[in-house]
């Protein structure tokens, strides 16, 4: 019996793949016995694809005996995907009751870029509903635990695919990232978590919440893993007109690079009193390993960053607002049958959301009426080119900016159940959402025993940058050994 | 109110009434592309099943996103340019959100604030006065799906189906001016506008199918003032008598409803063709709050000169410039000239005999008279006959040299049109050549003067019809083939008088 | 800025939201938070700058007209909830 790869890399999986250690296979039934042993008490899985695994894992190591080394860097490792993502004739829900049983007829472009690699999906995870929310709690499923301290939050949207990680059941998953969605549960998991620039991953076959603000990203335990799922998946899409035509850099070229010269910025406005001192300071270690690495850091300033939660509660809402329209009880969902058809709209769509999507429907509803479009909508687009020509301006001076992810480490479940409490969160995030730039989170210590993650942001198509800087410090930090108390239950290595 | 009562309608005020209607039309145009607006689907709807040219983008489906079908820019800009509208630097697409069930997303894509175009003309006359109708703007949206009623009747079903074929077809929508006056010009304003929609091919015309809807504001105001009066939509107007019953009954019915001191509702009415009567559909209290804001998941259109001129090398001759043309370069009279160029293609087939060596006279005779009645008889226009325009000017050059007579000619279009044939050589294989011969012509009116006494008698007492009983003996002895003229001059010198 | 149960009643109806009485209270209060904290977007000086229209800074991104296979109507009715003749099925729509 092979060894057990839980809890390894992608790059190490495909290494072992291709020097015969273990079949796709193999690594399949480690990943789902995994997930079996620990999801009873995580709660990151929906739909569950055993079947369809094998069949890829199966197809996949021929794939591997034919090619060889040739055979793509994500052929045959086991992949999870956020239920916001579309994959043919499997249950997609988005984590809501208005889309339960829903089969999509088609599969999404990044989704299908990893099955013509080869990858081996386990199955959908967990994520707050539509992608709302910062704590998984806003699943209409169930919530998800953080594999560091079940009683406690994973953070969110992404939470099911960063647990999955942090819990050592998959190697990689895909999530997506509105507002923060991707970076901050991987801050609070302790894995690596990145959201390429706006238009870089094709948003065809992603469940849309924000259309200006989505992106899909992996989340992954190391930035080099990172590269290569990243690799896999940019890159211009005909179906999505919002998707770049610029090409990609070679982002895992780009690693080897090293940090020394790089200008690090410190934007002060992130270091604010709702930062909590642990992450505070692990924060400041981190940067300065990456000064000790060679890179020159200063303090900036965005100074329009605390208008950013407004902006984006407002531009967000107006935008899902219009987006859940169509979830209607018409062609596909929950329909609650009534004689007339409104009714049946009133009806369907009262069950079928809940709190927080209603919430932020109605807010975007209000934002986007008559008498209301120009104080609401325009001043928040007027903000948001504001807030994107201060990192405009900022990065004339430095390459990249380091700060922290989240201003907290993970809290427990129920701690925040003011709205606004929750939308706190993702304060240090959002403006990078809504510059359309990408950002990373990699795990730089801990803080009360939880993990903290530092950010790295870089202008917009400077994805190989950030990933660069990550993985420099994150080779100097040595954070990657650290393992998550349910991935050490499989005897990880 | 039952029936509309036939009003003159003076240039510019309603009669005797102290007030003057105005009027705005609104056109939607569905483009002739081959796919959909926003995905691959094809866009020829009509005789497929039931959402059988569907896809998850035009369903609506989670996840999905629209992209641009160019060659509809393309269309609404070759639409512009031939409405002399201009074309800004900017334009961009935008959402109009609000729920039914024939629209897929919960919105339409659509242009708000910024369209593709704006500010053009359309000039045509209405009798012989000249009407300048501007064109407040043209702008590309996506059409809907279509909805079956059980038991037809929208208020009174209990269920509906919906159908997304149609769904997603790139729809053009054509904003006039509240420039027009009266039913008539109304009615001739849908009549050019189609027409230029037509000549320039970006949509089929059809007002019965549906591809072209036609949606008018009309309000009242004494003659003198500038401000409008309250506006009521008129929905429902298939055909271009719709269009001029339901005006004229609109316009009567406010009339009414003033002069009783009454005040009119803003409302949206619906026309009852087969009641002849307008009825209110919906208080606008309902009214819809669209929620416009420019569509994220499209980037902006910036159409620079080159793309324009580009798409202006693409612009035919327009049917009022057509017109005017074979007015002055083929001495053709008003009233031909509109005929011969209704449509492109009688145009080109009119020109296309006289490229062929017919005379202008004779062709547009011919075009406009029997091969018209034959066209209509038989719904084949003379283009797609057998005959075809080649054959048509054969038979006419035939005619022109005086190989064959008119009643032959006639009766060789009316017997070639459909299968088509030679006319020459049918003319040849069947000796039905003309006989203009004086001395063997002149043989036979003597010999017919000589059988009808009677005849000759009435004729040289005064009775002018007696000659053309004469004329027919003369024709039936020669199988019809005389030249008509020359037995009559024959005729009349034989008998005199 | 506050909202009247009327106001609330509206936008839920305009979403199509068919909230309890309790829920309407509820979001009322919650949405009023929301809106007075959102009041912050005044402090920000936007007198010299144009609304991001769009993010990526793109233009003119189009498609060639070529029709493709659609997916059939079995497919496109597979998740329809009510079907009847190849079409989707809803309730009196009642204008």
């Amino acid at each position: 019996m092979a060894e057990s790869y839980i809890g390894r890399t992608v790059a190490e999986m495909a290494a072992a793949l291709r020097g015969g250690r273990i079949t796709a296979v193999e690594l399949a039934g480690q990943a789902i016995a995994h997930r079996d042993r620990v999801d009873g008490r995580v709660g990151a899985f929906l739909a569950r694809t055993d079947a369809m695994a094998l069949e890829q894992a199966r197809a996949a190591d021929e794939r591997i005996a034919r090619e060889g080394e040739a055979a793509p860097a994500l052929c045959g490792i086991p992949v999870a995907l956020k239920d916001v993502l579309v994959l043919e004739g499997v249950e997609t829900t988005a984590s809501s009751q208005i889309l339960k049983g829903f089969l999509p007829p088609y599969t999404g472009t990044a989704v299908r870029r990893l099955l013509d690699q080869g990858a081996v999906v386990i199955g959908k995870t967990n994520c707050d509903e539509f992608a709302m929310g910062s704590s998984n709690e806003n699943s209409s499923f169930r919530p998800v635990g953080n594999p560091w301290d079940l009683e406690r939050v994973p953070g969110g949207s992404s939470g099911g695919s960063a647990a999955v990680v942090a819990a050592g059941v998959v190697p990689y998953s895909l999530g997506t990232d509105t507002g923060g969605s991707i970076r901050q549960p991987a801050s609070l998991t302790g894995v690596v978590g990145f959201k390429p620039t706006y238009g870089r991953v094709s948003r065809y076959g992603l469940i849309a919440f924000a259309s200006s603000l989505d992106q899909i990203g992996p989340f992954t335990r190391t930035v080099e893993d990172t590269a290569l799922v990243y690799q896999a998946i940019a890159g211009h899409d005909p179906l999505d007109s919002t998707s770049s035509p610029t090409a990609v850099e070679d982002p895992v070229e780009a690693l080897r690079s090293g940090v020394e010269g790089i200008r690090l910025g410190v934007p002060r406005e992130y270091f604010v009193e709702g930062v909590e001192p642990g992450v505070r300071a692990a924060v400041e270690t981190a940067i300065e390993t990456l000064r000790s690495l060679g890179a020159s850091v200063e303090e900036v300033s965005l100074p329009s960053t605390d208008a950013g939660l407004a902006t984006y509660y407002i531009i967000a809402p107006a935008e899902c607002s219009s987006n859940l329209a169509r979830f209607d009880g018409v062609r596909f969902g929950l329909r609650v049958e009534e004689p007339s058809l409104l009714q049946t709209y009133l009806r369907s769509r009262d069950a079928g959301f809940g709190p927080e999507v209603k919430r932020r429907i109605m807010l975007g509803t209000y934002a986007l009426s008559s008498g209301y479009y120009d104080a609401y909508y325009r001043k928040a687009q007027k903000v948001r080119t504001v807030i994107a020509e201060e990192f405009d301006r900022v990065f004339e001076r430095v390459d990249a900016l380091v700060c922290p992810t989240s201003p907290t480490v993970a809290f427990p479940q129920g701690a925040r159940s003011d709205p606004l409490a929750m939308y706190l969160c993702d304060v240090l995030t959002i403006p990078v959402n809504l510059a359309g730039l990408p950002g990373i989170s990699v795990p730089c210590g801990f803080s009360e025993g939880l993990p903290v993650g530092l950010q790295v942001i870089g202008p917009r198509f400077q994805d190989a940058r950030v990933l660069r800087v990550a993985h420099a410090y994150e080779q100097a930090a040595g954070f990657t050994a650290q393992r998550s108390p349910l991935a050490l239950e499989a005897g990880a290595a | 109110m039952s029936t509309a009562t036939e009003r003159t309608q003076t240039p510019r005020g309603i009669e005797g009434s102290g007030y003057e209607a105005v009027i705005g039309l609104e056109v939607h145009a569905q483009l002739l592309t081959r796919s959909k607006m926003f995905c691959s689907c094809s866009a020829a709807y009509n005789d497929a099943a039931p959402n059988a040219n569907t896809c998850p983008v035009c369903l609506g489906l989670p996840g999905t996103l629209p992209v641009v079908n160019r060659e509809a820019i393309e269309n609404t800009v070759l639409t512009a340019l031939a409405l002399d509208c201009e074309i800004p630097p900017f334009t961009k697409f935008d959402r109009k959100n609000y729920f039914y069930p024939d629209l897929p997303k919960g919105y339409q894509i659509s242009q708000y604030d910024l369209p593709l175009s704006r500010n053009g003309l359309l000039a045509f006359t209405v009798g012989d006065r000249q009407v300048r109708c501007g064109i407040t703007r043209v702008h590309l949206e996506e059409d809907t799906g279509t909805l079956k009623h059980a038991g037809d009747l929208i208020h009174e079903a209990t269920s509906s189906l919906v159908d997304l074929n149609r769904a997603g077809v790139p729809l053009m929508e054509i904003v006039g001016e509240p420039d027009l006056r009266s039913p008539d010009e109304a009615r001739e304003y849908v009549v050019r506008l189609r027409q230029v929609l037509m000549y320039i091919g970006v949509n089929d015309g059809s007002m019965e199918k549906g591809s072209l809807r036609c949606d008018a504001n009309v309000s009242l105001r004494r003659e003198g003032d500038t401000e409008l009066g309250v506006k009521v939509e008129i929905k429902n107007m298939n055909s271009f008598r719709a269009v001029h019953r339901a005006l004229e009954y609109e316009i009567e019915r406010q009339l009414e409803v003033l002069r009783n001191g009454g005040t009119l509702v803003q409302e949206t009415r619906g026309w009852i063709e087969t009641e002849n009567r307008t009825v209110s559909q919906r208080s606008k209290e309902q009214a819809h709050d669209y929620r416009y804001f420019p569509e994220p998941d499209l980037p902006p259109l910036a159409l620079d000169g080159d793309f324009v001129e580009r798409v202006r090398t693409r612009l035919p001759e327009l049917p009022g410039a057509r017109q005017r043309r074979f007015e002055s370069q083929y001495g053709l009279t008003a009233y031909d000239a509109a005929l011969l160029t209704t449509t492109r293609e009688d145009a080109e087939a009119y020109e296309g005999l006289l490229a062929a060596g017919v005379p202008a006279k004779l062709a547009a005779n011919w075009q406009t008279g029997d091969v018209a009645r034959l066209a209509n008889a038989h719904h084949v226009p003379l283009q797609r006959s057998g005959l075809g325009v080649a054959g048509l000017a054969g038979l006419l050059r035939l005619l022109e040299s005086g190989a064959v007579n008119g009643p032959t000619a006639k009766a060789l279009l009316d017997e070639l049109y459909l299968p088509g044939g030679d006319p020459e050589a049918v003319v040849k294989e069947r000796g039905l050549g003309q006989v203009s011969d004086a001395a063997e012509l002149g043989r036979i009116v003597d010999e017919v003067v000589a059988a009808n006494p009677k005849a000759v008698e009435d004729f040289r007492g005064g009775k002018q019809q007696a000659l053309g009983a004469l004329v027919g003996q003369v024709m039936k002895a020669t199988q019809g083939r005389a030249d008509a003229k020359l037995v009559n001059s024959l005729l009349r010198e034989r008998i005199g008088g | 800025m506050t909202l009247s149960r009327d106001d609330v009643a509206h936008v839920a109806l305009l979403a199509r939201l068919g909230l309890s009485g309790d829920e309407m209270e509820h979001l009322g209060s919650e949405l009023d938070a929301i809106l007075r904290a959102i009041d912050k977007l005044n402090e920000v000086d936007t007198s010299a700058v144009a609304e991001t229209a769009q993010v990526g800074g793109l233009v003119n991104v189009w498609r060639e007209d070529e029709p493709s296979e659609s997916i059939g109507a079995d497919r496109a009715l597979a998740n329809a909830p009510d079907r009847e003749d190849g079409m989707f099925r809803v309730g009196a729509i009642q204008e």
